[in-house]
């Protein structure tokens, strides 16, 4: 009988309507900014640089522009130091003069994150960044980048455990009179 | 040729307009703003009443210099690209390029990333038949209401490659010779659950759709496309499928681990739209099974060859073309290497593009609203057309 098939559709609509008060699966809906979901510990969005205790001084980069280099829409901008500070565990290298991220150019591919060989560059999980601006606003320097190593462990708690590790096991074996390179597991 | 592009119009007018030879045929611009474009993509239609006697497909709107910026560009820093031509689907686009620069740089790729390559394949496979379906009857005049239901379930499993990969579409997941990042047990029970729950949802929306009158008079007989046409126009994927050719390959080209599974090829009838929309249906669970298969057999190990360099990756002096059945149809990457660290040329042979070129004739015949309905069926996202 002609109308049958939209009868029985529009039972499938009644059931999950109905269905939508009583089951989770059915209604997945999130008013965003009064509920929040976790965001998983994988999530990425832009990068930042990790510091170890001083936010100057303890940054991990030591300019050495392989991400500048790597970056597929070049979104990153360095200049290195002349001179050559004590960096976080005490050795002489060089540092970003000037450590720029156009993240408006930026597409969170965490490829910067994947070359560095010294874990000083990790993916942010901030995502409202809305501005005003559309240029310098979200040109990020390197005072906004920096970010501890804290709270890289309170954003990707696993995978900031499994680089401090490496960093510690690095550390042990540059230690011995014959230093093995340290080759982060990238 | 006029601005329009209808430069054969100004002269005797062509057979099929004989019938009002004292009519004015009407010249409407359809898109590129329109709900149904799928992006931005314009259609030239000469339009007799509201019957279409021409039309001229006209892309480029979204042309973003894929190809050059490829070539510009080391190996690895292509495959964030590859996620944004066709965006719903960027783990079988990653799949895609992975594989043809595996091929030519001979990488092997350990057994537990060809798992997982085949499960996010999968699962876009689902995602990406889902959300055409629901677009497809919004096209239709159903909105909203499929469309949420479909996009309730796409969102599941962009969750899944959220919390794997770190992003929902953009995931940048796999990588030459193995994946990024490994998938724990909890990742595979969520995702298991998904699996199991997804034949309920298949059902539902079935019987939403399949005995609708509506549905079925806005689509059976509407674009019919011959098997003959869809060969010789190099269709590929759901489309050619549907038109009852034997072609996937999956089955052909055996790629990845895909001949340990067992699955069936849904083939379609009448080539019409109808078969184009059930056809994706039948997929979904087929894809399931396989998804089944895959999850119950994943074995433990690496998932990336040791041996691959992430940085200054250079594969030696050659070519290679490395395709996969995307869910939209052939999905190639053709790649010639100088030796250097980017390639020489590279090139997309985008599924959605090809499959595009029949349009006019699909269409001709056919009403302005039918025109709406076609080229859904198509199953076409823009950024990968464009590129
Ligand atoms: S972030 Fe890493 S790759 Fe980039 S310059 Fe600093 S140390 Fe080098
Ligand atoms: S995430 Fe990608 S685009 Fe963004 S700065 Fe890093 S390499 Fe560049």
């Amino acid at each position: 009988m002609i109308g049958t098939g939209v009868l029985k559709g529009m039972a499938v609509t009644a059931r999950n309507f109905l269905g939508s008060y009583f089951e989770k699966d059915r209604l997945i809906t999130v008013q965003y900014p009064e509920e929040r979901e976790t965001l998983p510990e994988n999530y990425r969005n832009f990068p930042f640089l990790v510091y170890d205790n001083d936010p100057e001084a303890g940054l991990r980069c030591v300019a050495c522009k392989i991400c500048e280099k790597e970056c597929p829409p070049q979104c990153i901008y360095i200049v290195k130091s002349d001179d050559k500070k004590p960096d976080y565990m005490g050795k002489p290298q060089f540092y970003p003069k000037i450590f720029d991220i156009d993240i408006s150019v930026c597409m969170s591919c965490q490829i910067c994150v994947e070359v560095c060989p010294f874990e000083a560059i990790k993916m942010d999980k901030v995502f409202e960044l809305s501005r005003r601006e559309r240029f310098d606003a979200l040109l990020l320097r390197k005072d906004e980048l920096a970010k501890s190593n804290t709270y890289y462990h309170g954003i990707h708690p696993l995978e900031a455990a499994e680089v401090d590790a490496n960093l510690a096991a690095a550390a042990a074996a540059k230690k011995k009179p014959a230093p093995a390179p340290a080759v982060p597991k990238t | 040729m006029s601005a329009t592009g209808f430069h054969e119009l100004e002269g005797a007018p062509p057979k099929a307009m004989n019938a009002r030879i004292e009519g004015d045929l009407m010249e409407v611009s359809m898109g590129p703003q329109h709900p149904s474009t799928h992006g931005v993509f314009r259609m030239n239609v000469a339009l007799d009443g509201e019957v279409v006697r021409k039309l001229k497909p006209v892309f480029g709107y979204l042309h973003r210099n894929h190809e050059k910026i490829g070539e510009n560009t080391s190996y690895l820093g292509s495959m964030p690209y590859t996620d944004r031509l066709d965006y719903f689907c960027s783990m079988t686009n990653n799949w895609a390029y992975a594989l043809s620069v595996e091929k030519l740089a001979g990488i092997e790729v350990p057994e537990r990333a060809e798992y997982l390559r085949v499960i996010l394949a999968e699962l876009t496979r689902l995602q990406n038949h889902v959300s055409l379906l629901g677009f497809l009857l919004s096209d239709m005049g159903a909105w909203g209401t499929p469309l949420m239901y479909a996009f309730r379930e796409r969102e599941k499993i962009l969750d899944l490659f959220e919390s794997l990969s770190g992003s929902r579409m953009m995931c940048d997941y796999m990588r030459f010779g193995g994946c990024r990042v490994d998938a724990g047990p909890d990742w595979f029970a969520r995702a298991q659950k998904i699996i199991d729950a997804f034949p309920r949802f298949l059902d539902e929306f079935e019987e939403l759709i399949v005995s609708n009158e509506i549905l079925i008079a806005r689509t059976q007989n509407v674009g019919k496309l011959s098997a003959e046409l869809a060969i010789n126009a190099g269709i590929t994927g759901p489309m050619l499928r549907a038109s009852g050719v034997n072609y996937d390959l999956r089955k052909v080209d055996g790629y990845g681990i895909y001949p340990r599974f067992k699955f069936r090829i849904p083939l379609g009838d009448h080539g019409d739209c109808y078969d184009r929309l059930m056809l994706r249906a039948l997929e979904m669970r087929e894809s399931l099974g396989i998804l089944n298969q895959a999850m119950k057999e994943i074995p433990a190990g690496p998932i990336m060859n040791p041996k691959v360099k992430v940085r200054a990756f250079k594969p030696p002096i050659g070519e290679a073309y490395g395709r996969i059945e995307g869910p939209k149809g052939e999905l190639g990457f053709y790649l010639i290497s100088d030796g250097g660290a980017s390639p020489y040329r590279y090139r997309v042979r985008p599924p959605s593009f090809i499959n595009l070129t029949v349009l006019e004739d699909l269409c001709l015949g056919h009403t302005v609203a039918d025109v709406m309905v076609i080229l859904g069926s198509v199953d076409i996202v823009m950024g990968e057309v464009d590129r």
